[in-house]
């Protein structure tokens, strides 16, 4: 495999560099970069950390980083999660405010503990914090439940002060969403997996509409709402395919959530070099970040829509004490 | 006669382990539904929930129980986020054929 990190690759920008990782050899990883600057989501930091898991330490080949940004690569602990010796110094400084470095999570007490600690790390409102460990919760949790990744969710986001958005990657090596959705439903492709993924009340672990008594395949809808909500970007690759949640124009008020992922405004396709497993990027932007109970409100809403037409009959409300 | 349990006390102030929710189902909502109790589920103190949680907290006791199970379960304490993390579980269970 080789893979070549270039001068940038965030998610508006991020399919040429997908296009680009060149999955030939499994067993090799050969790593080469932008002799001047390297800036890149998180999402293909964890991608590559993924990679370093699956490969032998000494199949992986890692072009010495020249670019002026390569200490946050180090930082970020990237070559750490490679095994390889970086050969760059830095001050650790504490990552208060800017980051969560590479992270692999594999189990339910691992995931509840990086959630409580990577608060503090943060110094975000709560109101901002929220929709993070929502996000990061719900996605990890994914892993665990449907990858069957032998190596876990590697996880890992960077707070961007000056955009005041902050950017979240997760990745698993597992079986991918087509070969997940396929155990309840059928998709013959990559795409049609990842549209019925997002698409609520679809889970892979049955077709009973309500789920099973742990799963009710609301998590994906749910943060692709958010980042919709918040006109930020979400991205999903898996198998040959990358949908692309792309940005709401910040002057548009009213926004709709759809349950079909391809009536929102998006860009997809499915000719990229196949990823064994499943990434997911999302950005959420602190500024634009709405309340998470007027989110859920919206998503409440669109959901009974969508589904009174279907079932016309009164609902017995929860009673609040 | 009627059991409270606490929440926060079994998954802390943000209830996303959906382990925990499933242990909580299954050994206290369940066994005290079955002996004909009622249920005060408490969140006082927990500031948030995944939709995951709540689900594997509720879900299967509507679906084994049926709807007017509701009759039987209260939720105390909860703040906007919690109520509203609550109704969406409860209204898509309803959805059923």
């Amino acid at each position: 495999m080789k893979i070549h990190l270039p001068n940038s690759a965030f998610l508006g920008n991020i399919d040429p560099f997908l296009r680009s990782f060149d999955t030939s050899d499994a067993e090799k990883l050969i790593i080469t970069a932008n002799k001047d600057w390297i800036s890149v989501h998180p999402m293909v930091l964890t991608m590559l950390a993924s990679l370093g898991r699956k490969v032998k330490r000494e199949n992986i080949h890692c072009e010495k980083f020249e670019a002026k940004s390569k200490h946050y690569f180090e930082r970020m602990g990237l070559f750490r999660f490679l095994g390889i010796e970086s050969g760059i110094s830095i001050k650790e400084h504490e990552a208060a405010g800017r980051f969560i470095p590479l992270t692999k999570i594999q189990n339910s007490n691992e995931l509840h503990s990086f959630i409580t600690d990577m608060i503090p790390i943060l110094h975000l409102e709560p109101k901002q914090v929220e929709p993070i460990r929502y996000i990061i919760s719900e996605l990890v949790r994914n892993v665990f439940e449907h990858s069957e990744s032998k190596n876990g969710a590697i996880v890992c986001a960077q707070l961007y002060k000056k955009h005041n958005v902050i950017r979240i990657g997760v990745a698993d090596t597992g079986v991918g969403i087509k070969t997940t959705i396929n155990k309840s439903y059928r998709a013959d492709t990559d795409m049609e997996a990842i549209k019925l993924a997002l698409t609520p009340g679809v889970t892979g672990t049955t077709r009973l509409p309500g789920g099973t008594p742990e799963n009710a395949g609301m998590g994906l809808f749910f943060i692709k709402s958010m980042a919709k909500i918040n006109k930020d970007f979400f991205v999903i690759y898996s198998g040959n395919a990358m949908y692309k949640l792309l940005r709401i124009p910040k002057d548009k008020n009213h926004i709709r959530l759809n349950s079909n992922p391809f009536e929102d405004r998006h860009s997809k396709d499915e000719d990229y070099p196949y990823w064994e497993g499943t990434i997911v990027g999302i950005d959420i932007s602190l500024d634009r970040n709405k309340r998470i109970d007027e989110l859920l409100e919206m998503i409440r809403k669109v959901y009974q829509k969508e589904t009174s037409e279907r079932k016309k009959k009164i609902f017995k409300k929860p009673r609040f004490i | 006669m009627t059991i409270e349990i606490n929440i926060f006390n079994k998954a802390g102030n943000f209830a996303e382990n959906k382990d925990v929710a499933k242990e909580i189902r299954i050994t206290e909502i369940m066994p005290a539904l079955n002996k004909g109790e009622d249920v005060v589920i408490n969140f006082d103190k927990v500031d948030s929930a995944t939709q995951s949680f709540m689900h594997a907290l509720l879900s299967d006791v509507i679906r084994t129980q049926g709807i007017d199970v509701l009759d039987k379960i209260r939720f105390k304490s909860c703040n906007e986020i919690i109520q509203k993390i609550i109704r969406i579980v409860i209204d898509y269970m309803q959805q059923e054929d």
